[in-house]
């Protein structure tokens, strides 16, 4: 059994943002207008935090991109009243949208507040209507929404494999962040494989988890930079 | 014992309201009902836009209607747990209060129930919650013992009902079928009220358990997450005292009302609103106890994330709410209920309105500011209400006060059974249990 997992290298991230123009594009978020976002009303799957670190003038502003962690004991499955989140046997931390009530309990017990609500129906310019991602459902209002890590690009890879009449390979499936990250800060595989990019990289000296102490088990390794 | 036909004789003023109706009943009517409209135009525009149209962003998910959610629910601890106290420990001033404080509890919680309803994103999907039933979520425990609360409730206001609506039938008004239906053909036989008496005492026993696991779980709510100054063991305790002094509160705020509105000095006398305001005092300090063992905790820890919150509540952009909520559940409270002078109905009723303010607030003071320092860096948005928010809360509170209204208009509001039990017959069992406590004054 695979177990997917993430790891970002905060040494060769430029903070660019190109992972969150890809993760938008993939996966048919809806466009926020300037005076909702203002509101805070934004959604994104993964985005940029900024840590300021030290005061002026021995001040540092670091970017970490924040994916959803996919945690292995995730504290928004729990909370759920309908059972419309869950971790699969991956390790995948998924939300069922049709089952979904909109109480937002799992946004508030979330500690890296990644999961955004559908404040409205999401809009898209008429334009842009031909390009959404026939892949990915899209979010009605009302319900809540987050990073699957492009889930429907297992399934698709899973599905490819089964024609071709083979084993899926950790290489055949990607999130489009991952993949479209210029400086090859973005790696994705399974955990399990002790040979796997992943799980050498997560096992180096400069790796570490968000928020570890909560015992949550984040799949999202992050590689410190400047060691 | 009574017979079926029983003269009303003193109690005849109890039974006005039903009989009579002036016009400032009908003018509070169709104000109350103007306001409701208005909520409810307010909740179908957010039904149609979604959530957008209240002040809620990302990270402060909850706000207004979570606040109410928890106040209404405390607002209910009034009625049923005071009452059913009162009863179990035979106090014999209970008599004329215990009805106005049931129909509290049992009308109210459906505001807080509506509350949690009306936060959802997908309300058309609120059965999903009886379909897909996940037993984990602190929420479900909440849907759980809400509806046992509900119908505990339900059923021990009923009880003592049904010998008044016995008289109601009896007495020839408007809607005879109605009182004969419910009146379950009581004639004050030895049976029935021994069988009537066992009801009662067992539903009071029963639902004061239920009382308390229903605030407790309420707090489960925000304790069982990991999230700073909500992941604490306290806070089942500490809202169990804020629903019972928000209850009390709001039972003296009703029994003023009551008594000037229905001319009921006789039966609600400064007596009540004496040991009503002891029993509130008594729930000031204790409300105050557990609000300083909190926070002394949060700071003598000092734990960098949960100081956060501290500094936000205390100096920051929650202080006014935070002191607000001092001034109003302590500082204004404190001085008029300890003074037997100012424990009047008139001061009891400024201090009730005090607490009830406050207690508003202490749960928005829980809620929001939490929500607003999320362990990672975020955007720093601030919550304001909007109207629509604004009009669904004054929406609730007008339609609680109109189901209020329109009981005291088909039940008598005071017990009259009770109150004339009390009459001929506890004075002799007071004496009887007297006997029973000291030595020497056995025999008569």
């Amino acid at each position: 059994m695979h177990k997917w997992g993430m790891v970002i290298d905060l040494d060769r991230c430029s903070g660019c943002q190109t992972c969150m123009a890809a993760c938008h594009a993939e996966n048919n978020i809806a466009i926020i207008g300037p005076e909702e976002s203002a509101m805070g009303r934004t959604i994104h799957w993964i985005e940029l935090l900024p840590y300021i670190e030290g005061e002026y003038p021995h001040i540092k502003a670091r970017l970490l991109p924040r994916p959803c962690m996919h945690c292995e004991h995730p504290a928004c499955i729990k909370v759920c009243p309908v059972g419309a989140t869950y971790v699969n046997e991956e390790g995948l931390v998924g939300i069922v949208y049709s089952r979904c009530i909109g109480c937002r309990y799992c946004t508030t017990a979330c500690p890296y507040t990644v999961r955004s609500f559908n404040w409205y129906e999401p809009r898209w310019p008429k334009e842009m209507k031909g390009s959404l991602n026939r892949d990915v459902s899209i979010r009605g209002k009302g319900v809540v929404e987050k990073c699957s890590f492009c889930h429907h690009r297992l399934l698709k890879a899973r599905e490819r494999a089964k024609a071709e009449k083979r084993e899926l390979l950790s290489e055949d499936y990607i999130p489009a962040c991952v993949q479209a990250c210029p400086s090859n800060a973005m790696y994705f595989g399974d955990l399990n494989d002790p040979f796997s990019t992943v799980s050498i990289l997560s096992r180096e000296r400069r790796a570490f988890k968000l928020l570890e102490d909560l015992g949550t088990e984040p799949k999202v390794i992050y590689l410190s930079e400047g060691m | 014992m009574d017979e079926k036909g029983f003269k009303l004789g003193d109690d005849a003023i109890l039974l006005q309201p039903i009989q009579r109706t002036g016009k400032t009943f009908y003018l509070t009517l169709f104000s109350l009902i103007a306001v409701i409209l208005w909520a409810a135009g307010a909740y179908i525009y957010q039904y149609r836009d979604g959530l957008g149209v209240t002040g809620l962003s990302r990270p402060i998910y909850w706000g207004v209607y979570i606040t109410n959610f928890v106040f209404f629910i405390g607002i209910s601890h009034a009625g049923t747990l005071i009452s059913a106290i009162l009863r179990l420990a035979k106090a014999e001033w209970r008599r004329s209060i215990t009805r106005s404080a049931e129909v509290i509890t049992v009308l109210v919680l459906f505001f807080g129930v509506g509350n949690i309803l009306m936060d959802l994103g997908r309300p058309d999907r609120m059965l999903n919650i009886l379909q897909y039933p996940h037993l984990q979520s602190p929420l479900l425990w909440d849907v759980l013992s809400i509806s046992v609360y509900l119908t505990a409730s339900s059923v021990y206001l009923y009880l003592p009902l049904i010998p008044d609506i016995a008289i109601l039938r009896d007495h020839g008004g408007r809607y005879q079928w109605f009182y004969r239906i419910f009146a379950l053909g009581w004639s004050g036989t030895e049976r029935q009220h021994h069988l009537l008496e066992r009801g009662i005492a067992f539903m009071a026993i029963l639902v004061i358990p239920v009382a308390v696991s229903v605030h407790t779980v309420v707090s489960f709510v925000f304790a069982m997450t990991i999230q700073p100054m909500w992941h604490s063991a306290i806070f089942g305790p500490y809202f169990v005292c804020g629903a019972i002094f928000s209850g009390i509160a709001a039972l003296i705020v009703a029994m003023n009302l009551i008594r000037k509105v229905y001319h009921l000095e006789d039966y609600l006398r400064p007596v009540h609103f004496n040991n009503l305001g002891i029993l509130l005092l008594v729930m000031t300090l204790l409300w105050f106890y557990f609000t300083f063992t909190e926070y002394l905790t949060t700071f003598y820890g000092g734990e960098p994330i949960h100081m956060t919150i501290f500094w936000m509540k205390f100096t920051g952009k929650f202080a006014p709410y935070f002191w607000g909520m001092f001034l109003f559940c302590f500082i204004i409270p404190l001085p008029i209920l300890s003074f037997s002078k100012t424990r009047t109905p008139f001061g009891t009723l400024i201090a009730s309105i005090s607490v009830i303010i406050g207690m508003w607030v202490e749960r928005f003071v829980i809620v929001v500011p939490t929500l607003a320092n999320p362990r990672l860096p975020n955007e720093a948005v601030l919550y304001f209400p909007t109207w629509v928010e604004w009009s669904v809360f004054a929406g609730c509170v007008s339609f609680f006060i109109l189901l209020y209204m329109i009981f005291t208009k088909f039940f008598p509001i005071v017990s009259i059974w009770e109150v004339r039990e009390g009459r001929e017959k506890s004075m002799a069992e007071v004496q009887e249990r007297i006997k029973t406590y000291l030595p020497g004054i056995g025999v008569e």
